[in-house]
């Protein structure tokens, strides 16, 4: 969708729901909205797809009480702060928009991610992403390094960039939108997301994307909707495997989780973050007792969160039932940096070879 | 020599006083801070009981200053009725000695170890004697005593005693030092506050090392100090009845009538024949087995209940209330005294109160305050027939919720008074479990729950409807107004909505351009005939329609406007002014009519 028809998709979106709401009133009717319940307890895994989604469940938020009558009329404010800024080319932050609410009075909001989840709200209800109201996160996106070519409209005007020529050292940075890139060629084979800053410079440093024809993502811990866009138009785009690339601890796996399947909290836009055809690298809980890797004892925490897992239908699979007991069974965790105890360079020119040969991807 | 004979060398008596030392943690001694608020508490009670016994309002001192890094001086100074001199030494130097012990009535302190035993715990820490100060009138000098206890023999030990010019006409203060710490800093002055709370009318004046605190008296009411009643048949076990018998020259018929509560002639006559006495027999005479067969016969004989006016003192409903409210800051108190009630022939009352809302801490478990005798339990509350009889109670359909305890901004008082509080060790810290007793205490508990359900729906309810208003009234028009903005039509009247709502007289006050309007709008099906009273700094002269009546007060305007308002219409009434202040509409049912600040 380009980037006229998106913006009159979403003013379009947004005006249908203030006529609503007049209609309502000029009928002698109390102004109503109905919301899906965004809980764990509405996501619903679309075979199609391959990701997980909201389900039908609904809730009517009327304005009868002075709590949703007062969340109607922020959002009132917040679709009028939109339409001005469509309307003028514009954009601004989510926080940005959070201290513009300073002036709106009663319809002010109380903490940021107050604002935040009412966004998320009106794009669930507009089928819109947020991009569409010209609205941006404040942290950068994650960044990008291989042998990929791109072209980004940006404010000051069309750039060609190749990412791994025309970047410094610590590669290209992924913009918040990423709708506003082409993407022109590449001579890759495939995509290695990783976790950590650490594990992701000492790849560019050993000169692993060269070596293997790699693009390297780095995701900066659980990763934002950009950087998740940006992976799955790379795999959409070039048809390219995606492989992820984490700590070997249950908290990382749920990084793998959203990479590849989508997150609770932007399920209404699965289908565009998600990365179905994403596939789990390591650091593999047997990789812990192969390698004999430097490693730290579970807490409970860590044990509840396999066994949850264990639960998740999204890790319901043979490979993950094994792994994950066998975590349990050691009772250990380590991160991927712990390869470094065998030498900084074994995890170039064993591991990943090894273990990337064993996936058939090289 | 045979074993038994080496054996009987060692055996020797043990005196009371070196059976203490070594467990002092039967009498609340275990360790250096639980030993100060012991001591506190003992001669707290010992004041206070005094105080009763001589009808006056107690005013009572406090102090603890450190002396040296782990020696600390308390005192403890009362306007009681003073101790005579040659009963001093044995008051505070010998355990087990007390003028209440052997009566049948409601009093904080009982068998006469608390105070002894602080003296001992003093001598055995810090090795310095309790020094005593009492006078017993305005024509007497006061006494002052150095005193410890000889151990080996529990035999008051006098170490100084002079005459001394002291400006109280009368009362005590004791003075001790013993090894401590200020550690139980906060738990004290829960004690002290807590003992406020159930004896509105002391007064409390604390120095706890140069902080000071005062806990005021609420109430000006001297509590009647409860009298001594004789012991209930069904009350008294064999020993004690073979005691009296020795000492009566009495016939057995005489002897049941005089000698114990609630027994007539009939019911007397009824125990001897029961047990196969005569009833002209002469006590003293009689054998063990005998006044076995007449124990026997004395509990199977139905007798009324003790009497319980006399000898117990609640602090009733009234007072509890006035105790907490000036303590705790509360939305709600509501208290119950329960009708006197019986246990194995000990009579007690059973007094409980609940709080909600305010100031207490909305999360976790609620408030628990214990006390016996007017005297508060601090430790054991796990153990205790008090929180046992709380957890037992389902508080879930008063609409609290629980984990064993009830959760949130709850507050329960339980007081137990009786003249014999069972407690579960003589450390006196909690309850022991007697059915007839917290079957008294759950009752009194359900019974405050009710009122408590009662009290928050009915606030939810006018909070519910107040918060539908608030909505209706003032921010569905803000939302009309951005709405029609955002879709560039005419602002949409929204009035239908608010008379479609609430069949009511909808009255709203707001300000604008420095103009006051009150708009009512009357949603009824009929004509209403109303006056509008609106308090604020406005004067309202320019006023229209004008003002019935206006009267002004230290800047204060009181306008009064008689409209009437016929049935689905709107009136108006609009002046000059700042706004805010009250406004109230009379003249109708409070559930037809809404008022609206749009202001606020």
């Amino acid at each position: 969708m380009s980037k006229e028809e998106l913006e009159k998709k979403s003013m379009e979106a947004l005006l249908r729901i203030a006529s609503a709401w007049y209609d309502q009133m000029k009928a002698g009717e109390i102004p109503s909205i109905s919301l899906p319940t965004r809980t764990k307890y509405n996501i619903e895994y679309d075979d199609a797809s391959e990701v997980w989604k909201y389900g039908d469940k609904e809730s009517m938020r009327t304005a009868a009480s002075a709590k949703s009558a007062t969340h109607l009329l922020k959002m009132a404010y917040v679709i009028g702060f939109i339409k001005q800024q469509l309307k003028e080319n514009r954009s601004s932050t989510l926080r940005e928009m959070y201290y513009i609410s300073e002036g709106w009075k009663r319809a002010k909001f109380g903490a940021q991610e107050e604002s935040n989840f009412l966004i998320e709200d009106l794009e669930i209800i507009s089928e819109v992403p947020r991009e569409g109201f010209h609205l941006h996160p404040e942290e950068n996106g994650a960044s990008i390094y291989g042998p990929m070519r791109i072209r980004e409209e940006t404010r000051r005007g069309m750039r060609a960039i190749h990412c791994q020529d025309d970047v410094g050292q610590a590669g290209y940075t992924i913009p918040n939108n990423v709708e506003n890139i082409e993407f022109v060629d590449h001579d890759a084979k495939f995509v290695i997301a990783l976790e950590t800053g650490g594990m992701y410079d000492r790849l560019i440093e050993n000169g692993f994307d060269e070596e293997h024809n790699a693009i390297l993502v780095h995701l900066k811990g659980q990763p934002a909707r950009s950087t998740r866009r940006m992976l799955n138009k790379i795999s959409s785009t070039w048809n390219l495997p995606v492989l992820v690339f984490t700590d070997g601890d249950p908290w990382s796996y749920r990084i793998f989780a959203s990479v590849a399947y989508g997150s609770i909290k932007s399920a209404h836009m699965s289908e565009l973050l998600a990365t179905p055809r994403a596939r789990f690298l390591g650091l593999q809980p047997s990789d812990i007792r192969d390698y004999n890797l430097p490693s730290d004892k579970l807490s409970d925490k860590d044990v509840e969160a396999l066994h949850a897992e264990l639960t998740d239908p999204r890790f319901a699979t043979e490979y993950w039932r094994k792994q994950i007991n066998l975590q349990i069974s050691l009772g250990l965790k380590s991160e991927q940096q712990a390869f470094a105890a065998r030498g900084l360079d074994f995890v170039t020119k064993t591991y990943l070879p090894a273990r990337l040969s064993e996936m058939g991807v090289i | 020599m045979v074993l038994a004979d080496e054996l009987a060398k060692q055996q020797r008596s043990i005196s009371v006083a070196e059976f203490f030392e070594k467990n002092k943690h039967l009498l609340g001694f275990d360790s250096p801070t639980r030993g100060v608020i012991t001591t506190i508490k003992e001669a707290v009670d010992n004041a206070l009981d005094a105080c009763e016994e001589a009808q006056v309002l107690p005013d009572i001192f406090i102090s603890i200053k450190k002396v040296s890094a782990d020696i600390f001086r308390i005192i403890v100074e009362d306007n009681g009725p003073g101790i005579v001199p040659a009963q001093v030494p044995y008051v505070f130097g010998k355990l087990l000695y007390g003028s209440r012990f052997h009566q049948i009535r409601q009093t904080r302190g009982q068998q006469g170890i608390g105070i002894s035993a602080a003296v001992l715990y003093a001598q055995l820490t810090s090795g310095v004697p309790t020094v005593v100060i009492s006078r017993t009138g305005a024509k007497e000098q006061a006494h002052k005593f150095e005193i410890q206890i000889k151990i080996e023999t529990n035999e008051p030990d006098i170490i100084s005693q002079q005459k001394i010019d002291w400006d109280r006409i009368h009362g005590t203060r004791v003075q001790i030092e013993f090894r401590s710490t200020m550690a139980a800093k906060k738990k004290l002055l829960e004690y002290l506050k807590y003992t406020s709370v159930v004896n509105p009318h002391a007064r409390f004046r604390v120095d706890l090392d140069d902080e000071a605190f005062t806990f005021e008296r609420v109430s000006q009411e001297i509590i009647a100090c409860p009298v001594a009643v004789k012991p209930h048949p069904h009350g008294i076990e064999f020993g004690q009845l073979k005691r009296m018998a020795v000492a009566s020259d009495l016939k057995l018929i005489d002897f049941l009538v005089e000698g114990f509560s609630r027994v007539g002639k009939k019911l007397a006559q009824d125990m001897c024949d029961k047990s196969g006495l005569k009833a002209t027999a002469k006590v003293s005479g009689l054998s063990a087995d005998q006044l076995k067969a007449l124990l026997a016969a004395m509990q199977e004989v139905a007798v009324p209940p003790p009497l319980t006016t006399q000898c117990l003192s609640p602090i009733g409903e009234e007072l509890i209330r006035r105790g907490l409210d000036k303590e705790f800051q509360m939305d709600f108190v509501g208290a119950r005294t329960r009708p006197a009630s019986v246990f194995s022939g000990h009579s007690f009352v059973v007094e409980a109160a609940i709080g909600y809302g305010g100031k207490l801490p909305s999360e976790g478990n609620a408030i628990i305050l214990r006390f016996a005798n007017r005297v508060p339990l601090m430790y054991q509350q796990g153990a205790c027939a008090i929180t046992q009889s709380v957890a037992n109670v389902n508080w879930k359909q008063y609409n609290l919720s629980q984990q064993g305890l009830p959760m949130g901004p709850v507050l329960i008082l339980v007081h137990v008074a009786s003249t014999n509080v069972p407690f579960t060790s003589e450390s006196k810290d909690a309850i022991a479990s007697i059915p007839e007793i917290e079957k008294e205490i759950v009752l009194a508990l359900q019974d405050l729950g009710r009122d408590l359900k009662h009290f928050v729906s009915r606030r939810d309810k006018s909070r519910v409807a107040e918060d539908r208003a608030r909505a209706v009234c003032a921010i569905i028009p803000e939302i009309a107004a951005k709405v029609s903005e955002i879709v560039e039509k005419p602002l949409v009247d929204t009035t239908p909505i608010e008379g479609k709502l609430m069949r009511k007289l909808i009255v709203k006050k707001w300000t604008c351009d420095g103009r006051i309007t009150i708009e009512l709008n009357n949603y009824t099906a009929h004509q209403a005939d109303i006056s509008i009273y609106d308090i604020s700094q406005d004067s309202a002269s320019d006023a229209e329609p004008k003002a019935a009546f206006v009267n002004e007060m230290d800047g204060q305007f009181t306008k009064v406007w008689k409209l009437v308002i016929p049935s689905q219409t709107v009136t108006s009434v609009v002046y000059t002014g700042k706004g805010g202040g009250l406004l109230d509409i009379r003249g109708i049912d409070n559930n037809k009519k809404m008022v609206v600040d749009l202001d606020v």
